[in-house]
């Protein structure tokens, strides 16, 4: 399979799902052309709102239309949809309405546009509440199934999506579950636990370390809300070192949810990569680069981690 | 009275800019940026009281451009007034540049907000008009909002918040608000995704003086600047009329230009058009003009690359 944006894999998603479930509903806030929603709303011009530039309506609207027993997926890039974060609080958690909330764009890897359109905290902002599941697929085949995932639970779910194109990581056979995560390459040395953008960088720095005898395990973490947590211990229980890489603000993503439950059941030494400070404009790579979550980057801060 | 030969001739060179450092950045709003060219030159050249020198000189008055994503017609009208080297104008968007996608006022002086997200920039100005009328200074708030961008709820509280904030003491009449109504968003037209009609009567009746004005026409902006500096005792606002693109025939009203970057050779023919220069004179004009010829050069190279 070539590579492909896990926004876009949504977009298909939603067509094939959207065909057979008639409760599936599209609310838009002037960016279904980014958020690929676009196919379907031609398709259902009747199932698709686009509510202008005006987000939290959007998301409040979404909460009724779950109350009233449609399947709605609310729509925008992550940042101006944790940027309502109140009524997220209140109108989607607290109310426990069966709102799909969908933040595409996620990270700095989106580049060019600069700090203001990358979201980079949604994952902490969203994590605190304590009922809305967070997932965040690696590839074209994970999106396909955590959409279809969604459309099932019964209840809040936050997918975070990539505009970047991701290579695929899953095997064909895979199945995405909530709460499970997929170890994509078995080592001894250390845990690498990746989620989104950075998964595909931290298979090629598993490669370089290889080359130099480092063995890391890397995992594949899409599940972030709930973790994981037999394969995190049982993992970091053999290897004894765990790397976290995301492309999120350092503070309370899954590198916070790692050291939460480590730090609590079975402290390990951990080090976090991701984003530090706020983001900037620039090319993708450059960014990924600066920040070390590029292959050499991963690489080195596992190095030096393992003091080798 | 306006120099309006002379804001128009700027607005021409801006306009030039604004194609150049999308062509070179790859990204970037074309449309928005082109309809708000000739209300931020007309403020800039012709109408605020500011000082590349001294970006931080606190009675300086301050423009809000609320609709970030435009950015591109601030850089190029900032760089133009001397704020910073034009040359710096080709590192938009790259890694390391003070010329962010969306505004950053931390990385480049005169910049007097972070926006880009849409929404927010009518409350930050309505902050600044009230802060400096308690300083008891005589500075004037501009700030653009975007025909989209008010579909934004905070607007609407700014909106109704603007003609009673610091009432009686510090009314806010040093405040002028400009829609950019070019009748287009990011998806498609404003009247297909949500319309804003009537907008005027929904601005007048949160309590602002509304006029209606051509916001590619210098003597009518200036006039509309005029009333909005003689009004006593509340914020004014000028609904702008505009086109989105407004200067290249190909980006006119076309929403697929609100987020695109002109590909190297699009951008000569937008500059050729912008210039006003027939196909048939355009290699007459470039031996002739060599400012023209080099910048030709340069995004000729960008085609190469
Ligand atoms: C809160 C928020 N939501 C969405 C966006 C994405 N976005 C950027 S520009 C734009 C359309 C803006 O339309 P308008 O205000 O009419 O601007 P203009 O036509 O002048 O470019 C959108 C939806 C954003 N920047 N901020
Ligand atoms: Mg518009």
């Amino acid at each position: 399979m070539p590579g492909k944006a896990t926004r876009a894999a949504f977009g298909e998603a939603l067509l094939e799902l959207g065909a057979r479930d008639e409760r599936i509903v599209t609310l838009d806030a002037d960016l279904s052309k980014s958020t690929m929603t676009v196919a379907f709303a031609k398709k259902h011009p009747d199932r698709a709102f686009n509510l202008g530039i005006a987000e939290q309506n959007m998301i409040g609207t979404g909460a009724g239309l779950a109350l009233a027993g449609k399947i709605p997926f609310v729509c925008s890039f992550a940042c101006f949809l944790v940027g309502r974060f109140e009524t997220i609080r209140i109108s989607v958690a607290y109310t426990n309405a069966n709102v799909k909330l969908v933040g595409t764009h996620a990270g700095i890897a989106i580049g060019e546009d600069g700090y203001s359109q990358m979201g980079l905290e949604d994952v902490a902002c969203i994590r605190s509440l304590p009922n809305i599941a967070i997932v965040q697929p690696a590839d074209e085949l994970e999106t396909k199934q955590a959409v279809a995932y969604a459309v099932e639970h019964e209840g809040p779910v936050y997918l975070r999506l990539t505009r970047q194109t991701m290579e695929p990581v899953c095997p064909p056979d895979y199945r995405f579950r909530l709460g499970q995560w997929l170890v994509l390459r078995g080592g001894r040395d250390v845990t690498l636990i990746g989620s989104g953008g950075p998964i595909g960088n931290c298979l090629e720095a598993a490669r370089l370390l290889a080359a130099e005898s480092i063995s890391a395990e890397v995992v594949n973490a899409a599940s972030i809300k709930p973790l994981d947590e037999d394969l995190l211990l049982r993992s970091a229980g053999r290897t004894g070192h765990v790397v976290t890489v995301e492309d999120h603000a350092l503070a309370g993503g899954l590198g916070g949810a790692v050291a939460e439950l480590l730090g609590e059941v079975m402290p390990t030494p951990l080090k976090r990569l991701g984003v530090q400070g706020f983001g900037e404009s620039g090319d993708s790579k450059g960014l990924y680069a600066k920040h070390g979550l590029d292959p050499a980057g991963i690489a080195a801060s596992v190095r030096k981690f393992l003091n080798r | 009275m306006a120099d309006v030969v002379r804001l128009d001739a700027i607005a021409r060179e801006c306009r030039v800019q604004i194609i150049r450092m999308l062509a070179h950045a790859g990204s970037g709003h074309p449309g928005g940026s082109l309809s708000v060219i000739d209300l931020v030159v007309t403020l800039m050249f012709g109408r605020m009281r500011h000082d590349p020198k001294r970006p931080d000189w606190p009675e300086r008055d301050r423009l809000i451009l609320s609709k970030g994503h435009a950015v591109p017609a601030l850089y190029a009208a900032m760089a133009r007034a001397g704020y910073f080297p034009e040359d710096q104008l080709i590192t938009l968007r790259k890694l390391g540049s003070p010329l962010q996608g969306h505004p950053d006022r931390t990385t480049l002086p005169g910049i007097e907000a972070a926006t880009g997200s849409l929404g927010q920039g009518l409350s930050i100005s309505l902050g600044i008009a009230l802060g400096l009328k308690m300083a008891g200074w005589p500075a004037r708030v501009y700030c653009i909002l975007g025909d989209g961008e008010i579909q934004e709820g905070q607007v609407w509280e700014a909106a109704m918040s603007g003609p009673q904030l610091g009432q009686p003491q510090h009314p806010l009449d040093n405040l002028t608000v400009i829609l950019d109504y070019n009748k287009i968003q990011l998806d498609d037209f404003v009247a297909k995704i949500r319309d804003l009609e009537p907008v005027l009567a929904k601005w007048q009746a949160f309590g602002w003086p509304v006029v209606e004005i051509d916001g590619h026409k210098i003597d009518q902006i200036d006039k509309a600047l005029d009333q909005a500096e003689a009004t006593r005792g509340k914020p004014f606002f000028i609904v702008a009329h505009t086109v989105k693109g407004k200067g290249v025939s190909f980006m006119e009203n076309q929403p697929e230009w609100h987020g695109k970057a002109p590909k190297p050779a699009e951008a000569i023919a937008a500059v050729r058009e912008i210039l006003g220069v027939s196909e048939a004179a355009w290699e007459e004009y470039l031996a002739k003009d060599s400012t023209t010829r080099a910048l030709v050069g340069e995004l000729r190279a960008l085609e190469r690359k």
